[in-house]
């Protein structure tokens, strides 16, 4: 697997040099946003409001951390699954996001959405919750705290381990995976 | 612990307190000073269990369920490495492994998703509980477990207005009653991501086991990587709606690869799990043979018009922890 390493903001010439199938880790600034926050983002926009942060060049992480325990930047924080967040994701991209992680297969308008907007879509390993944390440097909420774990987090990280699942030529690992591994 | 009963309750001689531990793998045998055994008049004994034994052991194996991932599971990731094709695969196998490992050290949950609490009780007919509301008290187990093992509170009151209820409260308790006089309690906190993608199906009787192969692998197949494959699937055929979808969830209880007692069953269960893992979906669905650690079948009668299949879809995570009271 062809490693990357990436900083955030992303610009339109860093994503759409990525492949599907590229290890990528990233570094600077995450935000976290799921069910709960995107519905509020999206009804934001839809009214022509500010949104807590300025998508434009950034990152989405779709994530419902666990609490921090005493001492630690954080608590448990891996991916959710994406598709939850497939009706929300295309107008985020039309703002300039370039990216969002989460797990699982995204919808033919959000594949649609990554061509047009010029964005892609990284899958963290769903479950790697304890170890994932470990590449959070810093925690902060930004927006929301009455939703908890679903309140809007800025996270600094180094060296985030993501993959390329959908890239900005349309191709998709997960059906890729399923060409080359399966066994008629 | 035997103690005698001689009276009214609040004349009760208790004998000697003893408190032993002894594990039997995640199962745990725990006589608590406040739990005793009464011989009533003709011969019958009761064990009384106070409501907070019952807390307490709910708190802790909400904790320990989080925290320390199964042998079993192990073990599956351990064999799906080893015959892993895909370099990803295995990487992937190899990084949930060391995920357990840091869990289990620093005492964090494994995975964000804590889970639902999913409880299962077996209440023996000689067992009486004392000292409050049962279900109270698993609920305060869950709400203490949850809130001083800084676990996810991932429950909302209402499933339409979603407003999180900020302690993982309610419990979803199931509750049997058997013959004896023990308290068996299983806490198995179960992830919405792979919830989600669980189906259940009231099948023609016509169309048979052929019916039930194709629509359980149908189930894993559409919900390829979402439910974080390598994935447990607890499959219930027979019963009714509800018993089936039931069914589904106790088979995901089993010790992996634990076969069906039933030939046949056992049978079927091999069959599914080969064809599963013929399906390239892989570990996380990036490809790979592993896609499943474990298929277990659970069977019920059914009516004679009916035959309802429940496909219940466990994540890698698959948690859960037990104690005999």
């Amino acid at each position: 697997m062809t490693q990357i390493r990436l900083t955030t903001p992303l610009t339109d010439e860093m994503v759409e040099k990525l492949r599907i199938g590229q290890q990528v880790f990233l570094n600077g600034i995450l935000y976290t946003g799921r069910d709960a926050a995107h519905k509020r983002l999206v009804d934001l926009i839809k009214q022509g409001k500010e949104l807590p942060f300025d998508p434009k060049g950034q990152v989405i992480y779709y994530v419902g951390p666990s609490p921090a325990k005493p001492g630690k930047v954080i608590g448990s924080c891996g991916p959710t699954t994406s598709y939850r967040m497939d009706p929300y994701a295309p107008e985020l991209y039309a703002l300039g996001l370039k990216a969002s992680i989460g797990k699982g297969k995204r919808s033919p308008e959000v594949i649609k959405a990554l061509k047009q907007y010029k964005g892609v879509y990284f899958a963290a390993i769903g479950g790697a919750a304890a170890l994932i944390a470990r590449s959070i440097k810093t925690a902060k909420v930004i927006a929301y705290p009455d939703l908890g774990a679903e309140a809007i987090h800025e996270l600094v990280v180094e060296n985030f381990p993501v993959v390329v699942v959908n890239d900005t030529l349309g191709g998709d690992l997960y059906e890729e995976g399923i060409k080359i591994y399966s066994v008629k | 612990m035997d103690t005698r009963f001689s009276g009214s309750r609040d004349t009760c001689v208790y004998g000697e307190v003893t408190r032993s531990v002894s594990w039997y793998g995640s199962c745990f045998l725990y006589f608590g000073e406040q739990n005793s055994n009464h011989t009533a008049k003709g011969g019958t004994t009761i064990k009384t269990i106070n409501t907070s034994v019952i807390t307490e052991a709910v708190m802790k194996m909400c904790q320990e369920a989080n925290f320390y991932l199964g042998n079993d599971v192990l073990e599956a990731f351990k064999k799906g490495y080893e015959s892993e094709v895909s370099l990803t695969g295995k990487e992937i196998l190899q990084i949930l492994m060391k995920n357990a490992e840091i869990a289990r050290e620093e005492q964090v949950p494994m995975c964000q998703d804590t889970g639902f609490a999913v409880v299962f009780v077996e209440l023996g007919q000689d067992v009486r509980i004392e000292g409050g509301d049962f279900y109270e008290a698993i609920n305060e187990g869950v709400r203490r477990g949850y809130t001083e093992g800084y676990l996810r509170k991932s429950i909302v009151s209402h499933p339409l207005e979603r407003k999180n209820t900020g302690d993982n409260t309610p419990a979803v308790i199931h509750t049997k009653i058997v013959p004896g006089e023990n308290l068996r309690i299983i806490v198995a906190p179960k992830g919405g991501g792979s919830e989600n993608m669980s189906a259940i199906k009231m099948l023609k009787p016509a169309d048979g086991v052929e019916g039930v192969k194709k629509f359980v692998i149908d189930t894993v197949k559409s919900a390829g990587p979402n439910p974080c494959p390598p994935i447990v699937v607890g499959v219930g055929i027979g019963g009714t709606y509800e018993k089936a979808a039931l069914l589904s969830k106790e088979a995901l209880l089993r010790e992996l690869g634990e076969k069906s007692k039933y030939p046949d069953i056992a049978e079927l269960e091999e069959f599914l799990m080969k064809e599963i893992n013929k399906s390239g979906i892989g570990p996380q669905g990036l490809g790979g043979k592993t896609t499943a650690l474990a298929v277990h079948v659970e069977i019920y009668g059914a009516h004679i018009a009916s035959l309802p299949v429940a496909v219940n879809l466990n994540c890698h995570a698959a948690r859960h922890k037990e104690v005999l009271l």
